[in-house]
């Protein structure tokens, strides 16, 4: 499934004193299968984009089209196309209110009309795609669990509703480095099974490690979109726009003003491991 | 009076009595001007221990002074917590006030400071973290790092020598996390305040004096950063990373590459690079 941003503007408050345009021409299309990420300092729009992906704001000018469809469009379908894109908030975990797992993660499908077994059924599977292990969890209080528990409860949640977009906004902020990486490479398990993936997200690490994609906003515009390798490249810009490339980037850029011939564009760690030991065994020591 | 700012001996706490404790035994000294990083990962203790230092929670075991006065004296709490002063994760929820100089205001209103004082006391602190421009904004029209750095002003203002912060980066941008991490370093080595800084960005601990390592409640590691991150191995069975010019430096150095295990960023990592690969220069 596609979304495809059209010349969407949204500004806060039109015609008041508060007015702020919170995005301004926006032309963006996530296709299905990509893993986009959206980066830009805090205030630079990204949530305000995030809740027009679903429709939860409407333009104030400009379109969001779902495979081709207009989400403010006359007599569209508007809430069966939303269901089709799964909304993780930021700290998503303090959303959490049931008695148990299983009932939280059920909320979603039971609101659907589904028949019990089907929402079983949801929830099963929506655990296992999180790692929780139904026969220990399900019955717990979520309130019980570790914080990158609970967070992974409430991502099953929005799984259970079988999105074809999974839409994330800063899914690893605030995780120790090893709650981060579960989550992550959950994350990254969903996509390689075909979920399309929007991910918010101020770590650049995180952003070199999965997207294939990147979208930068800056001040409501979008400044630069492409493949990490081409956004990466532009330390300049980043910095502009107040964000970071990730340190191998930056390595890589320290290396080559020190005189050290290697590719320009170079963003990983395992890139520069190869090519620095390519290096030193040209120097034949 | 002790030369340590603050003083943890042996200090054990659970939450109720007879539950198993979260903290364990923990002894350190942070001195004056110090800055030291407290990591771990999520539930090791680190964020108890630091309400320990700000008489948030009181040792159920052990003792904690905070310039020599016990946390456990409930007649020396204000004294306590004006001179350990804490801020937290989330920027939002530590602004009180409307406009960003009546939130600096708030603590010395509550001390009873002087009218005259209070205004000279809150123009330094705002200048200290140069927020100066913004003293009649609108805290939330501020950037998340902006309220941080307004959040570490109202601290300021009631003249601490230490700075407790439990993940005060973690809800910031880089922009943000960049400009409080450098007023916090600033306050530390022009002000002589002693700062505890609790993280989970090792880029952040790399520029420590002295990094903790918390795990279980008890101190797993401890040392100069230098000291701590070439144990890459031991940092992962801790459910840590390493500053990634570390971890990069330690895969290349076991496949052959002569690099020392003191690399921490990337500038450390360029010029050993560079000897290795260019050694006549």
């Amino acid at each position: 499934m596609s979304i495809e941003l059209r010349h969407l503007t949204h500004v806060y408050a039109e015609g008041s004193a508060f007015r702020s345009v919170a995005l301004e021409d926006i032309n963006l299309t996530i296709r299905d299968g990509d893993f986009l990420a959206l980066v830009g300092h805090t205030g630079c729009g990204k949530s305000t984009l995030v809740q027009h992906l679903n429709g939860l704001l409407t333009p104030s000018s400009g379109q969001v089209l779902v495979d081709g469809e207009d989400l403010a469009g006359e007599g569209v379908n508007r809430r069966a196309l939303r269901m089709k894109i799964g909304l993780v908030f930021q700290y998503p975990e303090y959303q959490l209110f049931e008695e148990t797992v299983a009932k939280d993660i059920a909320f979603g499908p039971k609101n659907l009309g589904l028949k019990a077994e089907e929402v079983d059924a949801r929830v099963r599977a929506a655990m296992a795609q999180v790692h929780l292990d139904w026969q220990k969890y399900a019955e717990r209080s979520p309130f019980e669990l570790s914080g990158g528990q609970m967070r992974r409860v409430a991502i099953a949640g929005v799984l259970a509703m079988q999105p074809e977009v999974l839409v994330l906004d800063e899914p690893t902020a605030g995780l120790d480095p090893h709650g981060r990486d579960r989550i992550l490479g959950i994350i990254e398990e969903l996509h390689r099974q075909g979920t399309t993936v929007v991910m918010v997200s101020h770590s650049m690490e995180d952003v070199a490690r999965l997207a294939t994609r990147v979208a930068v906003l800056s001040h409501g515009k979008l400044l630069a979109e492409g493949t990490p390798r081409e956004i990466f490249s532009r330390q300049e810009m980043m910095t502009e726009a107040g964000l970071a490339v990730p340190e191998a980037a930056r390595l890589c850029a320290s290396l080559r003003a020190a005189g050290i011939d290697l590719p320009a564009d170079l963003y990983t760690e395992d890139e520069l491991y190869d090519s620095l030991l390519k290096r030193w065994k040209e120097a034949g020591r | 009076m002790t030369e340590e700012r603050i003083k943890v001996e042996e200090v054990s706490y659970a939450y109720e009595e007879g539950a198993a404790p979260v903290v364990k035994h923990v002894s350190m000294d942070v001195r004056p001007g110090e800055f030291v990083a407290v990591l771990g990962h999520n539930g090791s203790g680190k964020s108890t221990l630091a309400k320990l230092m700000n008489a948030l929670f009181v040792p159920t075991e052990g003792r904690v002074y905070i310039r020599g006065m016990d946390t456990a004296d409930d007649e020396r709490l204000w004294d306590i917590r004006r001179e350990a002063g804490m801020i937290f994760q989330n920027p939002d929820n530590q602004i009180v006030a409307t406009v960003v100089r009546e939130d600096v205001a708030f603590g010395l209103e509550n001390l009873g400071v002087p009218h005259e004082e209070m205004l000279g006391r809150i123009e330094q602190a705002l200048r200290t973290v140069g927020m100066s421009a913004y003293a009649e904004s609108a805290p939330h029209n501020l950037s998340g790092g902006q309220k941080q750095r307004v959040a570490i002003a109202g601290i300021l203002a009631m003249r601490p020598s230490c700075l407790i912060a439990d993940e005060a980066t973690a809800m910031l941008d880089p922009s943000g996390r960049a400009e409080v991490l450098q007023t916090v370093r600033s306050l530390c080595r022009e002000e002589g305040i002693s700062v505890v800084w609790i993280t989970h960005f090792m880029e952040e601990a790399a520029l420590a004096d002295r990094v903790i390592v918390i795990s279980d409640g008890e101190i797993a590691l401890q040392g100069t950063p230098r000291e701590v991150f070439p144990q890459v191995e031991r940092m992962r069975e801790l459910h840590l990373d390493v500053p990634r010019m570390t971890a990069l430096a330690a895969r290349l150095r076991a496949a052959g590459m002569p690099l020392s295990d003191r690399i921490l960023t990337v500038e450390e990592m360029t010029e050993e690079v560079k000897a290795a690969l260019c050694p006549s220069n």
